[in-house]
This record gives C-alpha cells, structure tokens and sequence, in this order.
C-alpha cells in the first residue's frame, strides 16, 4: 500500500488533465480486472464481471492546481485556481508542472496582512530572467501541482493529493485482493471532482449501477483547536451521514455499518460539513442511485501535506472487501 | 453597419422571454437549414443533414440577454423590479428601457444631485431601492400600459462605433447567433445542429434539454465574452484584449474545453492564419457547462468574441474579431470529417 | 380522509430530508384511497397514479410537492449528556433557544435547546444572536445509557403540533410543504368528482430542503408532459416588506417568470378567472426555489407551472397557513387538469 500511495501521489493529473495519472492507475490495476476502458471525459472504468447488482466505486484522480494565465514582462507567471486551492496553503510552496519544470508560488510582498492575500496578487516564479524565456517553457493553460514529495511519519502518511489519491489506492488494493463477488464491480476513477463533480455525472449516467459508493477523504477534528468534528485519524474509516452534496443513503449506510460490525473492523460515523465527493453526483443520476461514502480522515486536506493513517486504510480496504464479497440484499 | 446584425442586436430577448429574437432567427434559419423547430424549453434548433451523415456535432449560442422584470406597481405609479441575469445595479442609474411586447418606454429616475447630501453620492444603490417611471401618475394609469410580469430589456441603439468597432446591447451573445446563421450557409459531411438556447444567462436553463434531446458526438459554443482592456485593470485581469481576434477558452467556471478541440482550434487558426488569442480569465459560465455534462458525456469547447462591458446597457466589440472568429469556426467545421 | 385532519396527523410525522421513511409511509396510505396506483421508489418519494377516461394522446401531468422538512441532526453525543448538532436545510439559529425537540435515535426521546437565563448573562452575551455551534440539547440522560440510544447522524425534529388560531388560521412546524402534500389530497379528492383525460401522477418529493433532490430523480422517473410544483410563498409580516409579501385571503399565488411556461401559466389563470377562483400573482426573475426549478429542466424539458399559498414565518416552528387557501388551490388545480382536452398541447407552443 505505501509503495502505491507513494506512486500515486507524486503523479501528475490536476482537474482536467488527468492523462498521466489515468495511465499510472490503469498499470496499477488491469491485471485485476476483466475490462478496462475510457469515456468520453476521460473516466477510467475497470470493471470486474459478474452476474449480479452492479455496484460503482467511484475514487477521483484528479488533483487541486494552478493554471497559467498571464506572463508578465519579467517572466512571472499569473495563475487561477484549478479546484480548491487556498492562499494560506500556498504561500512561498513548490509546484511541478507537467515536465517537471518547477516553480515557487508567491505573492506581492508590499502586502503586510496574510488576510489581505488573494490570488490574483499572488505569481508562480519559475527562475526565468523575462517574458521569452518563460513562454518557451509555458503556455497559457498550462497547469501546476504541488510538489512536496511524499514521506512517512509513525505509520502515517505525507503527500500532496491525497485527495484522492488515498481513494484510488483503496480502489486498486480492493481490485487486487477480491477473489469473488456476486456482483458486478465498476472501480471508476473520476474526473473533475475538484471541479463540482462533474466526472461522475456521466460515469453514473452511462453505467446506472444499483448502488453507488464514493472513497474520498474527510476532515478531522482531532488537532488542536480544531472545528468540531468527531472524526479521528486512525478510529477506522468513517462512513458518511451527510455533506454539503448528499444525505447518505440509510440502506447504504446500513450495509457499511453492518458488514464493518460483522468484520470487526473499526469505524466513525462522519458529518462533513463543508465539502462533499462524487456520491452527490452519483445519488441523483436518472432515478436515483442509493450511495454513499466510505471516507479516508485526512488532516491537512487541500495542502501539500496531507496525512492520513495506514491503519485506516488497510481497514478501509477490508470493509470493501467486505461489502463486495456478500450479497448486498436491497 | 450590417443590417442583419443590427437587428439581431436591438430584438428583445430578456431571458424567459425570448419570442422576439426566436422569430427572426427561425426566419432566418429556415432560408438555410434543413429542418427548423422549437423545443419544449423554447430552444432553436436548426438541422443540416450532413452529405455524408453519422456524426452529429453542434454548435450552441444563447439567444437571451440580460434585463429586468417586472414584479410589483408601487401606488404612486412607478414599477418595482428584479434584476434577470446578474446585472450590476450600478449601471442601472440614469438609464433607458423598453417594457413588455409593445415596448414602451421606461426610464431609471436617481433623486437631483442638488437633492442629494455628499455622503449619499458615494453609496452603492442596491436594485431594490431603483425604480423604473413610466410617466403613471397611480397605480392604475400603470395597470393600463403595463403588467406584472412584463419584462425590460436595455433600450440602446445598434450603431458602427470608432474604428471598425460596433456599439449595441446583448453583444452577448447575438453576434454568436450571428455567427451561427453564417455557419448554416454551408454543408457539411456531419449533420450539424445550430441550437440558439434560451436562458443561459440565469443559469444555463435551456442548454442541457437541447443536447439531451440531440445527443451530439461535440458540441461547439460561441459566445461573447469579458473583455476588460481599459483604464484601471492590471495586465493579468484584462481577460482578453479588443482586436486580438476569437478567444479560446482552456477552463471557465462552468466547464474545461476539451484539449483535442483546443489544440485544434489552435492549429486551424494558425493554418488559416486567423489571429487568435487565449481566454485568460476562468471566470464565467456558458452553455457549455450544461452539455458537456449531459447524457454520458460530451466533448464541448468554447470561441468567444470579445466584448467590452458586458451585462450592460452597451458593449462593445470589433468587427475584425467577429468576422475571424466567424472564420476560425467555419475552418474548424470544415476539419471535421 | 378531511384534509385539516390529514394535514394535522402529517405535522406530527418526521421527515427530515434524508429520512421521510416514515411520513412516506403515511402519504403512501392516504393516496391509496384515491388513485389507481401507488408507488414508492428507494428515496421514498411517493408516486399516486390517477386516471379517468383514457384518451390516445392524453397530457401525462405530474403534481409535487415535497413532504420533507427542515431540522436537526446529532452531530456529537457528549461525555457530559448533552447533544451537540447541525442543521438539516435553512434552520434560522434564532428559533432555537429554549425549543423543545424530539430526538430520533433507537427510541424517540424528548430534547430541549436549553437557553442561558438572563440573570447569568453579561451585558455583551445578550446582544449577540446565539450560535448553533454553541447550542446543545438537553435530553435529560447521562453518560453510557446516552451513547446505547443516540448516536452521531441521528435526525431531531422540532415539536410543534398544529393549532387553530383565529378562524381559518392554522399554525404548526414543516406546513413547509406539508400544507403541498394537503393540496395534492385535496386536489385528488376534487379531481374524483369531475371527468378528465389526463394521466395524473401525485408526487410526495423527498430532500427539497436541500436542493429539490427528491423532484430531480422523480421527473425523470416520470417523464411528465406537464409539471405542477406546489409549495409555499411569503404571507403579510408585520417586519417583512409588503413588496414581497403576499395576503393571507386572497387566494393561492401563481408565479410568472422564466420557470414557469407561459402559456400554460396563462392558460391556469384563465381557469381561475372561469371559476372565479381569485389568486394572485408572484414573478419571480430566476429559477424558484421550489421543485419547478428542477422539473422544467428534466431530460428535454417540461413546460412547468407553480401554485404557491401564502406562509408566514417560514421556516419557524409556527409557520401559518389559511386552511381555506389549501382548499381553493386544490380546486383550481382539479379544473385546470379537467381542461386539458385535445389540443392541449397547443397550449405549450412558442
């Protein structure tokens, strides 16, 4: 698991330019599966045959970014967001873009307060001494990642996009160990979440499974002063009551809580309350789907240190193993 | 200025209320499509069967404009509104409109400077402190020339404006339909669909009912887009720039242009020599936000002329930048097999 | 069934957006005494199926209105017995100090949002609305007994059962769209004594709280010629402007705008004016909050009509309501489905 969370987070694929990372999953995860193919926004749908309900895993690939929009006389780069990218987390960091050409993201320093910060006064300097040099290196469109590399701490792990990363992984891990299952497993991997779930619209519409369930990850409340939350790095994966996007399926919810009892797995009950993930696309496509979310607590979310814990996500692997190798009853 | 385009611009179409503009633009389809009809949203479809038919592409402009509705007759005659679209109540002071199907004329009064204390001239006015006067002096006398409901539009006059500019209202989005008219004079090997939407500016309302019903293999948007090259804005916000020619979108707020459509449009502006440049701005939505979600997924991309002042009483745009983007979708249109 | 009644019973049921199993159930019941079919789907949506004479080319005409409504959800079981939570929908902060509960866990326990007496406030405290982030509900139960009965995710709803005021007036919690839900009755009971050729699905929607979910996947499902949404609008207040206001006995409220289709729109008020049923008229700029704004953009689109009856303090756990509005609606609506005869679908042209 380490050595695919650590491939996996250090691959290129911001919201829209998911070619590379899609490439890297689908070597992780085609031994494993019967089919594999790619929609027309780019969804990479592995899919294990079976005779039964069709059941949709849906983890993004996608990542938070910058994208170029302007070059200045100076060679300074202007950007705008690719999904959620906050000044605070991005303030003098390293980003990469697609050739790996490196940069450093900073702001208009004759601003004294941090709250004073926005974007649109922040540059990426890629090291150039003027305008031609950098448009031989970047074009408008162009977008970067964070670049922190990925590291280990006490059996926790530390990387950029972990989101969602973390959730693909789970996706990949499970495709491996599952040796049977009465049903039909779609493992998709989205597009575009970070975008307003957009990926998972068109993957839900063209499968229509009977149920849906998204691996994402969640916040934490167990750092200092933190909001309010009852999530807790390492008490297990949480499953989702509700966020911003959706009220989780009760039947949906029901099984997670079911099948993690009947494992011994530990988990949390989980109330995001600002955010939501792919299940908020997926629950209202065509009739409605029953979804829910199985979440990874992460700590840092939307930085370039994002951790999460290796016991969660063996645990993680084990309720959907769980989930998939029985009969879902409804 | 062209004649057509003159008309197309000064046509009432505030969004929900786009009969006026639907009907020159089907008089004007019919002469040159195949088949012209109307969906349940109120969206125009133009049909042209391909010569070699099987790929279904389309090509999507919205047909409705910002402006004002209507909602409540105060007692001393004058009307209450709401915004429709998002509109800048600030460009609203002092300005003329032209109410309901017999379009009468309305003016935004403001209180005499004169009247005014110092401090007052530097407060915003929000839209629920403007009212529209049409000369009533009660209630009733509006009841007679007015409904609830009726709707505004700017009243501006489409007129040639500085060098090789134009000046008129609801640039966006008519010189898109425009451009479309002029795309429906060819034929094409694919069938192409010319669908002018309704209600894109109050959220992207008719779009996704269009493509659902059509289910192209692509779609692609014109549209009229944020120019801001003036006095006051920093280099990196202009967005696009006057007379640079079409702008190419990468990623909007509503959705991210397919790359293979892009760097086509790239290369058939390069090839053909059309001046191009790209949007660099990823503010603002458009139809396409609606399609390339719709169904199992469509592969969409927006060409934007550029527009001065924008959601206002008056825009601007250059005539060179139309005709080239005119060109550019013709040329792209042409590549495709 | 007598609609105050029905109405009455539906106030006490919960249904919070997410968990209308319940209430379902009862909507579900209640519509079986009138239609030929009822259905439930898995979101618990309910589908009441009517028809009279069967005519090739008939409208196929779906009427929603959504039976959930908004409330509380537990979102921490404290050590010390209390119960921290989050709203579910548009909860306004300021009607929660001091209001009695019901929290929904294994058993359904009584809970009240205890309020700081003034004598221990500081001056500062008692100018600042409260925070729901510093509220708690007090269920009377401590430590381990506690955690066996609720746990995180639990829904509470607030307690406000229906009473009479003056005349015709009646007040009580989630008339927010429950007095809809009445309309569809009444409206079915009415449509039982007229002749029509139209096939009539009565939806009870789910989740319309947070964002019309129930009529997204309901109007697919059906596939409707003709959408009726029936909600709530605002009723005179003493605080609120009159501009957005509308009288409590004037009649049901017909919305004009991009929503709503309009020649269908126009086509509804002339069967008002037939029957000299009075209504008044709301425009509104952009798409509603109601299940209209879903339903008009459903697959290819539907032409989509919007009945409203004036509220007062919406979203408040004593919303009012005139009983006598709910009946009119209904009438009107039963008349304008028994209009729709062949070439009605002229009705939707541009």
């Amino acid at each position: 698991m380490k050595e695919l969370l650590k491939k996996l987070t250090l691959c290129y694929g911001p919201a829209g330019n998911e070619e590379v990372i899609r490439d890297c999953i689908k070597e992780e995860i085609k031994d494993f599966v019967d089919e594999i193919k790619v929609d027309v926004l780019g969804n990479l749908i592995a899919i294990k045959r079976g005779g039964g309900k069709k059941v949709m895993l849906a983890a993004h690939m996608d990542q938070i970014g910058f994208m170029v929009t302007h070059i200045d006389e100076n060679g300074f780069i202007r950007f705008s967001r690719v999904g959620g990218i906050f000044v605070q987390n991005s303030i003098n960091s390293k980003v990469v873009f697609k050739d790996g050409l490196v940069g450093v993201v900073s702001y208009e320093s004759e601003i004294e307060e941090i709250k004073d910060i926005k974007l649109d006064k922040m540059y990426i300097d890629i090291g150039t001494k003027n305008r031609e040099e950098t448009q031989k290196l970047v074009t408008i469109g162009d977008v970067a990642v964070y670049s922190n590399g990925f590291a280990e701490s006490n059996g926790r792990y530390i990387a950029q996009a972990m989101d969602d990363r973390a959730g693909c992984a789970l996706l990949i891990e499970t495709a491996k160990r599952l040796k049977s299952s009465p049903h039909e497993v779609y493992f998709v991997f989205t597009v575009q979440e970070e975008l307003g779930v957009r990926g998972a619209k068109t993957s839900a519409y063209a499968l229509d499974p009977h149920i849906g369930i998204a691996v994402d990850v969640t916040l934490t409340g167990d750092t200092p002063k933190s909001k309010l939350m009852a999530v807790k790095m390492g008490s297990g994966p949480a499953i989702k009551v509700k966020d911003v996007l959706i009220m989780a399926h009760p039947k949906v919810k029901e099984l997670m809580i079911t099948r993690a009892r009947d494992a011994g797995i530990p988990y949390q009950m989980e109330i995001l309350e600002a955010g939501g993930t792919d299940a908020g696309a997926i629950h209202l496509t065509r009739k409605g789907i029953p979804s829910g979310v199985l979440s990874i607590p992460t700590r840092y979310v939307h930085s370039d240190c994002e951790m999460i814990d290796s016991g969660d996500m063996e645990n993680g692997v084990k309720l959907l193993l769980k989930i998939l190798e029985e009969e879902i009853e409804f | 200025m062209d004649e057509l385009l003159k008309r197309l611009t000064e046509a009432h179409g505030v969004s929900g209320d786009e009969g006026e503009i639907r009907e020159i633009l089907k008089k004007e389809a019919v002469n040159l499509a195949d088949e012209v009809s109307i969906d349940r949203m109120g969206n125009l479809v133009a049909f042209k069967k391909g010569t070699k038919g099987g790929k279904k592409i389309m090509l999507c402009a919205h047909m409705d404009e910002v402006g004002l509705i209507i909602h409540n007759i105060a007692d001393n005659g004058t009307l209450k509104f709401s915004t429709v679209g998002s509109i800048d109540p600030r460009v609203l002071i002092s300005k003329k409109v032209k109410i309901g199907k017999k379009k009468h004329h309305g003016i935004l009064g403001l209180k005499a400077i004169h009247l005014q204390e110092p401090e007052e001239r530097k407060t915003v006015v929000k839209t629920k402190q403007l009212y529209i006067d049409i000369g009533a002096k009660s209630k009733d006398e509006a009841l007679k020339i007015v409904n609830l409901g009726d709707y505004a539009a700017f009243d501006t006059d489409s007129l040639p404006f500085g060098q090789g500019r134009i000046k008129a209202k609801a640039l966006d989005d008519r010189l898109g339909c425009s451009i479309l008219l002029d795309l429906l004079k060819n034929r094409y090997p694919f069938d192409l669909y010319a669908c002018f939407t309704v209600q894109e500016e109050i959220g992207i309302r008719g779009a996704g009912a269009a493509a659902f019903g059509i289910k192209p293999s692509m779609a692609l948007i014109v549209e009229g887009t944020t120019c801001s090259d003036v006095p006051g804005v920093d280099e990196h916000m202009r967005s696009t720039r006057l007379g640079k020619g079409p702008a190419i979108t990468v990623m909007d707020a509503t959705s991210y242009s397919n790359k293979f459509m892009v760097n086509k449009l790239i290369e058939t502006a390069i090839k053909e020599n059309i001046p191009y440049q790209m949007k660099e701005s990823v503010t603002g939505g458009n139809d396409a936000g609606a399609i390339h979600v719709s169904g199992e997924g469509i592969k969409t991309a927006v060409v934007s002329v550029p527009c001065r002042y924008i959601h206002s009483p008056v825009s601007v745009a250059d005539m060179n930048d139309y005709y080239s983007t005119s060109r550019l979708v013709e040329a792209f249109l042409k590549g495709c097999e | 069934m007598d609609t105050k009644d029905f109405l009455s019973e539906l106030v006490d049921l919960p249904g919070i957006s997410g968990y209308e199993e319940t209430i379902s159930l009862k909507v579900s019941h209640v519509f079986e005494r009138y239609c030929d079919e009822v259905r439930t789907d898995a979101f618990y949506n309910v589908y009441g199926k009517m028809t009279d004479k069967i005519v090739e080319g008939m409208p196929k005409v779906m009427l929603a209105a959504h039976i959930d409504e908004i409330g509380l959800m537990v979102k921490e079981v404290c050590e010390d017995g209390f119960l921290r939570f989050v709203s579910v929908g548009g909860v306004d902060q300021r009607i929660l100090p001091g209001l009695e509960v019901v929290v929904r866990g294994k058993e359904d326990l009584a809970g009240i949002i205890g309020a700081k007496p003034p004598h221990l406030q500081t001056a500062d405290e008692a100018k600042k609305a409260l925070e729901m982030k510093d509220m708690a509900i007090d269920v009377g139960i401590c430590g381990e007994k506690l955690k066996s009965l609720i746990n995180v995710g639990d829904p509470i709803t607030f307690k406000s059962p229906l009473i009479t005021l003056n005349g015709s007036m009646i007040s009580g919690k989630s008339l927010d769209d429950r007095a809809g839900a009445a309309i569809l009755l009444e409206t079915m009971k009415q449509l039982d004594e007229l002749r029509f050729e139209a096939e009539v699905y009565f939806v009870a929607t789910v989740q319309e709280e947070l964002g019309t979910r129930g009529a997204i996947i309901s109007t697919f499902r059906v596939m409707p010629d003709i959408g009726i949404a029936i909600d709530v609008t605002h009723g005179d207040m003493p605080d609120a402007p009159k501009e957005e206001t509308f009288a409590m006995d004037k009649g049901p409220v017909i919305a004009v705008g991009p929503n709503m289709h309009p020649g269908l729109t126009k086509k509804l008020m002339d069967t008002a004016k037939e029957y000299g049923i009075e209504y008044l008229v709301e425009v509104e700029a952009g798409p509603t909050g109601t299940d209209a704004r879903s339903i008009q953009i459903s697959r290819s689109g539907v032409p989509t009509v919007l009945i409203q009856i004036p509220l007062k303090y919406m979203h408040t756990t004593v919303e009012t309501i005139n009983i006598e509005t709910v009946k009119k609606a209904g009438m009107l609506i039963a008349r304008f489905i028994s209009s729709m005869k062949e070439g009605w679908r002229e009705w939707m042209n541009y």
